[in-house]
């Protein structure tokens, strides 16, 4: 009987076809590879099971870098997006962050007609059960019927799907979102291979009927005036058009009184709940217990699309009884007559210890095996974007008998969030922040195409055409900021004028333009008064101008910090060292670096528990080690 | 210190020992020697420009912070690879004794250098290359004991007191972190409107705080620094009245009840030039007494780690097991004996206690004040011999924390200057967090994860 099962053969499996999943897809299709991507159900394609938009800060920052790497997720959101917004935008070029609201349903629909016009890639609706390991090596997949799929490479984006169930009071549900069937099996699987997991617990808030909403009592937020697409290869132009409104409204003491009293019958406090939850995106009954001294909390009241009258409770989430529920939303002003459309509820999930992967997302101990998204722990659409998309191109690259490809901590966000994930140990939902990049003046949003085109152009994500363009932007770039440095104006009554006007300091000697721009009053735009030669220039390239002069002195230093970080991560870590019988090295420090084997000096000194001094000892160990080597070469080479 | 430039950053240290010689050497290896040399190296004959001095020459001139003349030194420059660390390398030969040596090298720490760590420019000539596999094993152990040295030593030489001054002022630091952080991160429920304003006058007050504590590491007031002493004995022996006679000065109670000194007492006293760190501890005897038992573990504690012991003998009453206890452990250590009481009629055979112990023992009274000419004498004798050493460690340890506290305090400047600039929030905490990783430097924490904890635990983010 066993033999009469199906039988098929790709480059690639793909199990899974969220946010990870598509760009995992997507990145293998497109490198030329046979790649099939499994789902439980093909109408939740990309499905946006949560919060209704895209980006926000730090997130604009990594679907930007997807973006300049070759994934899809920031040409997708251009295409569906019904709200934007740029944040921080008072604050430094740093901390801008693209947001947009989406349409989900479009959003859904956008990619799932991308994927299925992508060349060599196949679509299957199967729950995925076993993967088959020989020898240490990925060969295959099999799916519950028993069909199987061999596989020189496979990329696991199994995101909340894995042994998940959905709680709310005292409901349980064995689903995914939305009543999606769990898969059940997979986790067996490889715990038989080796695999630690963890249990993780998110939740989301209630969905609203529109047409019960008193938006007068709310304050209305708008997107952007001038909107600006997440994708390089977005015409701004092409996007701008009429936006929906988000709307903003409070939490009161009433609603925490209703909250407090029914405490006990919140499945997180009963411990009906076992699984972790994050702390930064906490239940209105976590905020109402952790914070008991706020008189009240934010709830963005948020479209989930343009053809539907769903709203989502943005600052809501919960996983309290459905009368609860109900008793609390109407206490906040506007949602007094508010009709549920679905419950919120909270969910939990099979995921893994990520200290398992190599920096190339590949398990340590199963060659070929790849994984991506909340699969590894973290949360959010971007971060599992990201994340399946580096998933996507090394297990392309391993199907090709190619080296991997890390981004470090000083290339981009998507490096910090892996290295995050791969080195320190985490009891929650990871979330990206700006505050977790050490180098954050040196990774922005504005400049994630001249950061990494290159690197997409290498693994042939970024065609040559998209690549000439970004050198072209960088010379640009150059040229200005190199003339602006070497012309000199002197205290002449037209510039002497433009900086009274500008509340600026006169002139007593010449000084260059370059010097002008620094001033914290003046900006490129603004000297453009007085430099009567500049080159006709796109926005984006000026901007790069401004923000490289007015910062220079903070991005030089983090350029200098970045010099010595590189050197660490130059300095290899054998894999089969033994930590265990290096003399000098503490024993906590012997014991992590023993479990978590990294692959650099740098990466271990990340690592809590390794101290300085334990890297002192790790460097003249690796030296020791060296010359051990060395003195043996010339000894075999030494005639007899 | 970041482990990043661990391995890059210019460093500098006194070479030699500081003993009461009047040479000692100041060392600086790294890319940056000959910048950090020229910003504080005036050569004698005018003409001569520091950055142009020769490989392997000697230049005559002076050292000078700012415009305050220093020392008058000779200095040796080898380029690299032709030094010992294999890097540029300067060595100045400083003429002034101790506290000269001491000031050229925190002016060459002003100048952009960093404390070399214990066994550093060993460490470095070996990662260079320079060193063979044999040599190499020997650098491990160093390593190794001197990394254990510092673990042990560079928390137990700050004074509970600044140590618990820093925490706060740490505190205050990752709290506003914390806050912009948070307003970056949720722009949409945190505000910073207004907080340049208030953030400045916190700012400036822990600045002010940062800057009193650099100035009193100038004085030896963070560290216990010299010699340290312990005195040591049976309950009731005296120990707190020879103390007090050191100190001239009524310092420790004295009853004669024993056990009275129930922990350990610690003053710092100057004898003939001598820095003496002196402890006064609980009488050593079986007790029963929960307070008295901690205080005679502690004692036992110091003493392990004493550079020298005043074991107190009364004279007047019978030695015991507890003394041969004692006896025992002072046996592999630089120990002097004190036969106090000794006006009264003795019973303790002062022989029987040089023979045992193969220490000095000197007749002494605390009471009738003889023998302090002979106990100062004594350990004037051992210093100069070199069988006692001012403890190097220690005084690396304080150029260390001086070095984090000005760098933590200028780091501070920087966010003054950038709130009065005008500057965007974000730049704030760039500065903020290098303070509070310099302050850290010096209670041996570093950032890991403190911060993405503080704004968890602090400020209610998230959707």
């Amino acid at each position: 009987m066993s033999d009469k099962v199906l039988r098929e053969e790709y480059d690639v499996v793909v199990v899974g076809a969220g946010h990870a999943g598509c760009e995992a897809a997507l990145a293998c299709a497109r490198l030329g590879l046979e790649t099939i991507m499994f789902t439980v159900s093909v109408d939740s394609i990309a499905l946006m099971p949560c919060n209704p938009n895209i980006g926000g800060s730090s997130k604009g920052h990594l679907v930007r870098e997807l973006d300049a790497l070759g994934g899809e997720m920031g040409k997708n959101i251009d295409k569906t997006f019904i709200q934007s917004k740029m944040l921080n935008q008072s604050k430094g070029p740093a901390v801008h962050s693209l947001r947009a609201q989406a349409d989900k349903q479009n959003y859904t629909r956008q990619m799932r007609n991308t994927l299925e016009n992508t060349d060599h890639l196949t679509i299957r609706q199967a729950e995925v059960s076993e993967i088959i390991v020989e020898n240490g090596k990925l060969t295959g997949i099999k799916t519950v019927s028993g069909a199987e799929y061999s596989c020189k490479a496979a990329v696991l984006a199994t995101g909340v799907y894995l042994r998940a169930r959905c709680i709310f009071g005292n409901v349980s549900n064995p689903t995914g979102p939305n009543g999606l069937q769990a898969a059940t099996h997979l986790t067996d699987s490889l715990k038989a291979n080796g695999i630690t997991m963890y249990r993780f617990k998110t939740g989301t808030p209630a969905r609203v009927d529109k047409r019960s909403i008193d938006f007068s009592k709310m304050e209305e937020q708008f997107g952007d005036e001038r909107i600006i697409p997440f994708s390089f290869t977005t015409d701004p132009e092409s996007i701008q058009r009429e936006q929906v409104s988000c709307w903003l409204t409070y939490t009161n003491e009433e609603t925490h009184r209703i909250i407090r009293e029914n405490l006990d019958r919140s499945p997180l406090f009963s411990g009906f709940i076992e699984g972790t939850g994050p702390r930064y995106c906490p239940s209105i009954e976590d905020k109402v217990v952790k914070f008991a001294d706020k008189n009240r909390h934010q709830v963005f009241i948020e479209p989930e699309g343009e053809y539907t009258n769903e709203m989502y409770l943005g600052g809501m989430s919960s996983s309290l009884p459905e009368d609860v529920q109900y008793a609390m939303y109407r206490t906040v002003p506007g949602l007094e007559h508010v009709k549920i459309v679905r419950n919120a509820y909270a969910i939990e999930y099979d995921c893994i210890d990520a200290r398992q992967l190599y920096p190339t997302l590949e398990f340590r101990k199963i060659e070929g095996l790849f994984s991506g998204g909340q699969f590894n722990g973290s949360s959010g659409y971007e971060e599992a974007a990201a994340q399946g998309l580096m998933a996507g191109i090394n297990a392309a690259r391993k199907a090709k008998g190619l080296e991997g490809i890390v981004l470090d901590r000083s290339q981009a966000y998507i490096g910090v969030l892996i290295d995050d994930l791969v080195t320190k140990e985490s009891h929650e939902p990871y979330r990206m922040m700006t505050s977790r990049a050490e180098y954050r003046l040196l990774l922005r949003q504005d400049n994630a195409d001249l950061r990494l085109s290159e690197i997409g152009h290498e693994i042939g994500l970024i065609d040559d055409e998209r690549y000439e363009a970004v050198l072209r932007k960088k010379e640009e770039i150059g040229k200005e900021i190199c003339r602006l440095e070497h012309t000199t104006v002197g205290g002449t009554e037209k510039v002497q004028k433009f900086l009274e006007t500008h509340g600026s300091t006169l002139l007593k000697n010449g000084i260059t333009l370059a010097e002008l721009v620094k001033r914290p009053e003046l900006s490129y735009e603004a000297v453009g008064e007085i430099d009567p030669d500049r080159p006709a220039l796109s926005p984006q390239v000026c901007e790069q101008v401004d923000i490289n002069l007015k910062y220079e002195g903070y991005i030089k230093r983090q350029e200098n910090q970045v010099k010595q970080f590189k050197k660490l991560e130059g300095k290899k870590l054998p894999q089969e060292l033994d930590y265990m019988q290096i003399k000098g090295l503490r024993k906590e420090a012997m014991q992590k670096l023993d479990q978590l084997k990294p692959v650099n000096i740098g990466q271990a000194s990340r690592i809590s528990g390794v101290s300085p001094a334990d890297i002192s000892v790790l460097l003249v160990y690796l030296e020791q080690l060296r010359a051990k080597t060395r003195e043996e070469k010339k000894q075999t080479n030494q005639p007899v | 210190m970041s482990v990043t430039n661990q391995v890059t950053e210019t460093i500098a240290a006194v070479s030699t020992a500081m003993t009461n010689s009047g040479i000692g050497i100041v060392r600086i290896s790294g890319n940056e020697a000959l910048d950090v040399l020229s910003a504080m190296f005036r050569p004698a004959k005018k003409e001569r420009k520091v950055k142009e001095i020769e490989s392997h020459t000697v230049t005559y001139g002076h050292i000078y912070d700012g415009d305050t003349m220093i020392d008058e030194v000779l200095v040796i420059y080898m380029k690299g690879p032709h030094s010992y660390t294999a890097e540029d390398t300067v060595e100045i030969d400083c003429h002034g004794g101790v506290l000269v040596v001491k000031r050229v090298l925190e002016t060459a720490l002003k100048n952009g250098a960093r404390p070399a760590e214990a066994g550093e420019f060993t460490k470095r000539a070996f990662l260079n290359g320079r060193l063979d596999l044999s040599q190499a094993e020997a650098v491990m152990e160093l390593i190794d004991s001197k990394n254990e040295y510092a673990r042990k030593n560079s928390l137990k030489q700050l004074k509970g007191s600044v140590s618990e001054k820093i925490g706060a002022l740490r505190k205050t630091i990752i709290y506003e972190i914390a806050y912009i952080e948070s307003a970056l991160d949720d722009p949409e429920h945190i505000s910073l409107d207004g907080y340049g304003d208030h953030l400045f006058d916190v700012v400036k007050k822990v600045k002010d705080e940062i800057d009193g504590l650099a100035a009193s590491a100038d004085n030896g007031r963070l560290l216990s620094e010299g010699i340290k002493t312990v005195i040591l004995g049976k309950p009731n022996a005296g120990k707190s009245s020879v103390l007090n006679l050191l100190l001239g000065e009524e310092r420790a109670i004295v009853t004669d009840v024993a056990g009275t000194t129930r922990d350990t007492l610690e003053e710092h006293l100057n004898l003939n030039g001598i820095s003496l760190n002196l402890m006064d501890t609980a009488g050593i005897r079986n007790t029963e007494d929960i307070v008295e038992k901690i205080g005679v573990e502690r004692a036992l504690n110091h003493a392990e780690d004493a550079d020298l012991i005043l074991y107190v003998v009364d004279s007047s009453v019978a030695l015991t097991a507890e003394d041969e206890t004692i006896m025992d452990m002072i046996k592999d250590k630089q120990a002097i004996i004190l036969l106090n009481k000794s006006d009264l009629a003795p019973v303790v055979d002062g022989a029987y206690l040089e023979e045992r112990t193969k220490k000095q023992v000197i007749s002494f009274s605390a009471t009738r004040e003889f023998g302090l000419s002979e106990l100062s004498d004594a350990i004037s004798g051992l210093f100069f011999s070199g069988s006692l050493a001012f403890n190097d460690e220690v005084y690396i340890t304080g150029a260390r924390q001086k070095n984090a506290f000005l760098k933590a305090s200028d780091s501070l400047r920087q966010v003054l200057s950038s709130i009065e600039a005008g500057m965007p929030e974000d730049f704030y905490s760039i500065d903020l967090t290098d303070a509070y990783e310099a302050l850290g430097s010096i209670t041996g924490e570093s950032v890991g994860e403190d911060l993405i904890n503080e704004i968890f635990s602090k400020f209610c983010m998230g959707k």
